[in-house]
């Protein structure tokens, strides 16, 4: 990190023509991620954003860093190697709900598990919006859409619990319609060492609008929306009057008046056990009933590509350095005169 | 030692021989045959050997489903194949006998455990009676031997119990056959001691059934003679003995030292292309990184992540990994990115014959993706050649920015060969440079990055590695604009660089050598060959030769594309011949691409060619003399 140039969110965007549909949630995700990269601390040459297909993997090509939009699903899998060979860069990788939770799925669960250096974007609008419209892993049962007329029988994925499934070491949401809480979570995901999985509720407002009105709507957010905090008793709304429980080894929302501060879950998000998170993101299963946003998990877990590397040190300081004319002798030889 | 004295047998001289072990899949049968391989190359001889074992690891015991054979061509002179036909065939149990006994040459010898030949072990078999008292052997030597009980007699003073002793009588039919054909016994001695070390008993039970098995061919009347088959007359120089998988993988890791560039391999565990990955993995003190990933696809991927970063890349699979390969090779076509992709081929379609090769992903990897999506096509011949194939790969896709398929197959991966091992110091160079620079200027005069510029003589693009500092830029699957890489949807810049991308390939032609031909340049007949069936196409034309035939042989090491004169040198033959292990897929391109009548000669049956059945194949097209 030395000598890092003072850059602004400029340097940081593309000449490219942002090509999103007027009043896409995306447009707010990408300007917050535009503004943060000048703080991080980090150059553009050593950051790289990876993407997949559809509408939020468009992002690489509006970020003024190295990038790669690639195939759909497999933006987890290319990172990850990319990552074990350059343990030296910053990798975001960005999706949708399609891209990662379905045809990507078995490479995110992988890339979260082995602990690989990767901060994962996963912007969540529970719809497909490049192909115009079909549900998604993410869309509730009933969903009328052009591919289920008659509504989607298919039960959603909850994505943070996904993630808590898989080990990841990091594991947030945020939604598009806070710059600030945004700005928060990613810088914090950032700071992680390991794979990180942030959720970030997008509106589509082309094929979903308002999907999550309910919860992040400005006039909605003190009912609905509950921002965890590290250390703190689980308390929301507008004069902090509600609170989150575990009951029957289930999270419940309480009124703060009938059980008192005291018997509020208090936040741990380094705790290492992942239990109390998963309960956590089974408070709300729709975006109907108040939501936790913030970081569900943030635990030190060892990390692959250091792993990979140790590995290389370890066999130089025990064999030498790679010795071509030995390796191709290493079976045995024999000498004819 | 035995107090009886050493009879003295009549010592003959044979030029070569051509042993098949074959038993039960727990039998050992690979390791008794490796070994016999080790101590024959050690020895000077030339060999090469043809390994052929079930799917299953240890398929019912006794059964036809679950016999594992190892055959073994040692010779005082250089050969190709493994043989045609094995003229020694030893047999752990009636279900080898039953399933190998086609192949064996007529009037071969046969030496069976007849321990083994109960009725419970024959009615597995399909045995109606017992063939070593039924006279169905008539026409073969038939050796009974009783090598387990043997055995167990040899083990027991040492306190091995005769469940585990049965363990050690593979060792007692090395020591047999070691004897018989005079091959020095320290070698194995003193492997089994380092093999096994720390556990004694084991060592004990394998060496006293190695040399009773030994003692026994000595002493037993029931041999007529032993053999010695000369040292090879090989150029000299300094060999080991190699398999197909080790030569790749030894290739992939000189290939990152020749390029000055970190190995990475992204692999999905698969037969019969595992043990590259296996290998790979051992050289971390070479700076190779390998990820065993999720599965196919992302093993590619990672590869392609990897290449992106500017390591040498790697990715190892068989057929059905290859397609689950295909979209993310297509992005590395898009992207003009280096990688190599082997593929060990097997036999298919779907899951068909995974531990038996075939050479029928020649088409896949011409045209396996969708769109318009060339890609270089290098094959290896033989399993050492194996290693200078997975250099020659890499070299091209490094230095045109592409994805590379290597056909490797089943043969090439499991049978082994003595190496001449080549001086590293000759080795080529084949390192290229990561751009550093600006190579353009926008209107303003300003420098700018062009990532899809292209160097002149061989079209690649700039390789500009993240890290690198001005030279930020995107890359991806959608179409790109000439020059700037930008995303273009222009229908003229489309065909341009589908037109780019393909002469880019094309051009690999002038880097490569000329295809040569072998034998008589006036012959009426070209054998045309490539990968695997180079062996038993060498045989075949020696012999063809040896028979007074006029005929010509060529090899393609590179399939797309074709070296510059193929068509010239196809043009010279009134008649072309092509054998592979497919239904005619070179043959197919070679007539579309040069419009001649070449002629298929296919064999897909999971068994590689013999050098007999391409010599019927050309004295068919020249007739008989």
């Amino acid at each position: 990190m030395t000598n890092v140039p003072t850059t602004t969110k400029k340097d940081w965007s593309t000449d490219q023509e942002v090509r999103w549909c007027p009043g896409c949630g995306d447009y707010s995700i990408l300007t917050a991620v535009q503004m943060m990269m000048p703080d991080l601390g980090v150059t553009r040459e050593n950051t790289v954003f990876v993407s997949g297909i559809g509408c939020a993997a468009r992002f690489p090509y509006y970020m003024n860093t190295y990038g790669m939009h690639s195939i759909h699903g497999r933006s987890p899998a290319i990172a990850t190697g990319l990552a074990t060979a350059r343990p030296d860069l910053d990798i975001w990788v960005v999706g949708g709900d399609g891209d990662m939770l379905s045809i990507g799925g078995n490479h995110l669960i992988h890339a979260l598990r082995r602990n690989v250096n990767i901060k994962i974007l996963m912007f969540n609008n529970m719809i497909y919006g490049l192909t115009k419209g079909q549900y998604s892993p993410t869309s509730e049962v009933g969903k009328i859409t052009k591919s289920s007329p008659f509504g989607s029988v298919d039960a959603p994925f909850n994505p943070i619990s996904l993630a808590l499934g898989a080990g990841a070491s990091f594991v947030a949401r945020t939604h598009d319609m806070d710059r600030k809480h945004m700005t928060k979570v990613l810088r914090q995901a950032h700071e992680h060492d390991g794979s990180v999985f942030v959720e970030i509720l997008q509106n589509c407002n082309v094929f979903n609008d308002g999907a999550w009105d309910k919860i992040t709507k400005r006039a909605n957010r003190d009912a609905n929306l509950i921002d965890l905090s590290h250390g703190d008793p689980i308390q929301f709304g507008a004069d902090n009057e509600f609170g989150v429980v575990v009951e029957n080894a289930e999270a419940k929302v309480v009124n703060v008046a009938d059980v008192g501060v005291d018997a509020l879950l208090v936040h741990d998000e380094h705790r290492e056990e992942p239990g109390l998170a998963f309960l956590l993101s089974r408070l709300s299963n729709r975006p109907v009933s108040p939501t936790p946003v913030g970081v569900f998990r943030s635990v030190n877990q060892p990390e692959y590509s250091a792993g990979v590397a140790r590995q290389l040190v370890d066999a130089q300081a025990q064999n030498g350095p790679g010795d071509l004319a030995a390796m191709l002798r290493s079976a045995g030889t024999w000498t004819v005169d | 030692m035995t107090d009886t004295a050493p009879r003295e047998l009549p010592l003959q001289e044979l030029s070569e021989v051509v042993i098949r072990f074959a038993g039960d899949s727990g039998d050992g049968m690979q390791l008794t045959g490796e070994r016999f391989t080790s101590v024959s190359a050690v020895f000077g001889n030339d060999l090469s050997t043809l390994p052929e074992f079930p799917a299953e690891i240890r398929a019912p015991q006794g059964t036809l489903a679950g016999v594992s054979a190892f055959q073994v061509r040692i010779s005082d002179f250089a050969i190709s194949t493994p043989g045609d036909a094995p003229t020694v065939l030893v047999c752990m149990n009636p279900a080898a006998l039953k399933a190998q006994l086609h192949h064996l040459a007529q009037g071969g010898a046969v030496i069976v455990n007849s321990d083994a030949f109960t009725e419970r072990n024959l009615d597995k078999a399909g045995y109606k009676s017992n063939p070593l008292d039924d006279g169905s052997l008539v026409g073969y030597r038939l050796y009974p031997v009783p090598m387990a009980e043997l055995t167990k007699t040899a083990t027991a003073e040492l306190g091995v119990k005769p469940r585990d002793a049965e363990r050690s009588k593979n060792f007692f039919a090395l020591g047999l056959i070691s004897w018989m054909y005079s091959r020095p016994t320290e070698p194995t001695l003193q492997w089994v001691k380092d093999k096994f070390a720390g556990r004694e008993l084991i060592v004990a039970s394998n060496i006293a059934a190695f040399n009773a098995g030994y003692n026994f061919g000595e002493t037993a009347e029931v041999f007529e003679a032993h053999y010695e088959i000369k040292p090879a007359q090989l150029p000299s120089g300094e060999y080991t003995n190699v398999n197909g998988n080790t030569a790749l993988a030894w290739g992939c890791v000189a290939a990152g030292q020749l390029a000055n560039l970190p190995v990475f391999l992204g692999s999905y565990p698969i037969t019969p292309a595992t043990d590259i990955l296996h290998e790979m993995s051992k050289h971390k003190n070479f700076g190779v990184r390998t990820l065993q990933a999720e599965d196919e696809i992302a093993a590619c991927g990672a590869a392609l992540g990897a290449a992106y970063g500017g390591a040498l890349a790697f990715t190892t699979t068989s057929g059905p990994g290859v397609a689950l390969k295909g979209e993310t090779i297509g992005l590395a076509i898009s992207l003009e990115l280096p990688m190599v992709i082997i593929d060990v081929q097997r036999g298919g379609p779907s899951t068909g014959l995974p531990t038996k090769p075939e050479a029928a992903d020649l088409l896949m990897a011409m045209f396996g993706r969708h769109s318009e999506s060339p890609m270089p096509i290098v094959a290896p011949q033989s399993p050492a050649d194996c290693f200078d194939a997975a250099i020659e790969a890499s070299r091209i896709a490094l230095k045109y920015r592409t994805p590379v398929m290597l056909l490797s197959d089943g043969y090439l991966a499991n049978s082994s060969e003595p190496w001449l091992l080549p001086d590293v110091a000759t080795l080529p160079d084949i390192s290229v440079d990561f751009a550093t620079e600006y190579n353009g200027t926008n209107e303003d005069g300003e420098g700018i990055f062009l990532p899809y510029l292209r160097d002149p003589e061989t079209l690649a693009r700039p390789w500009a590695v993240p890290g690198t500092p001005n030279l930020m830029h995107r890359v991806g699957g959608i179409e790109k604009e000439d020059r700037t890489g930008n995303i273009s949807y222009d229908p003229a810049n489309h065909e341009k660089m589908i037109d780019l991308r393909a002469a880019k390939v094309a051009g690999v032609a002038n880097d490569i050598p000329a295809l040569v031909v072998h034998g008589d340049p006036d012959a009426e007949l070209l054998v045309l060959g490539w990968g695997s069936t180079w062996g038993a196409i060498d045989a075949a034309i020696n012999r063809a030769t040896d028979n007074g035939y006029s005929v010509a042989y060529a090899h393609l090491r590179h399939l797309n594309p074709f070296p510059k004169n193929t068509g010239e040198v196809l043009a010279n033959f009134r008649k072309v011949l092509i054998p592979e292990m497919n239904s005619g897929q070179l043959a197919l391109l070679v007539r579309a691409k040069f419009l001649i009548d070449a002629k298929s000669l296919s064999k897909i049956n999971g068994v590689p060619f013999t050098s007999g059945e391409i010599l019927d194949a050309i004295t068919d097209e020249l007739g008989q003399k």
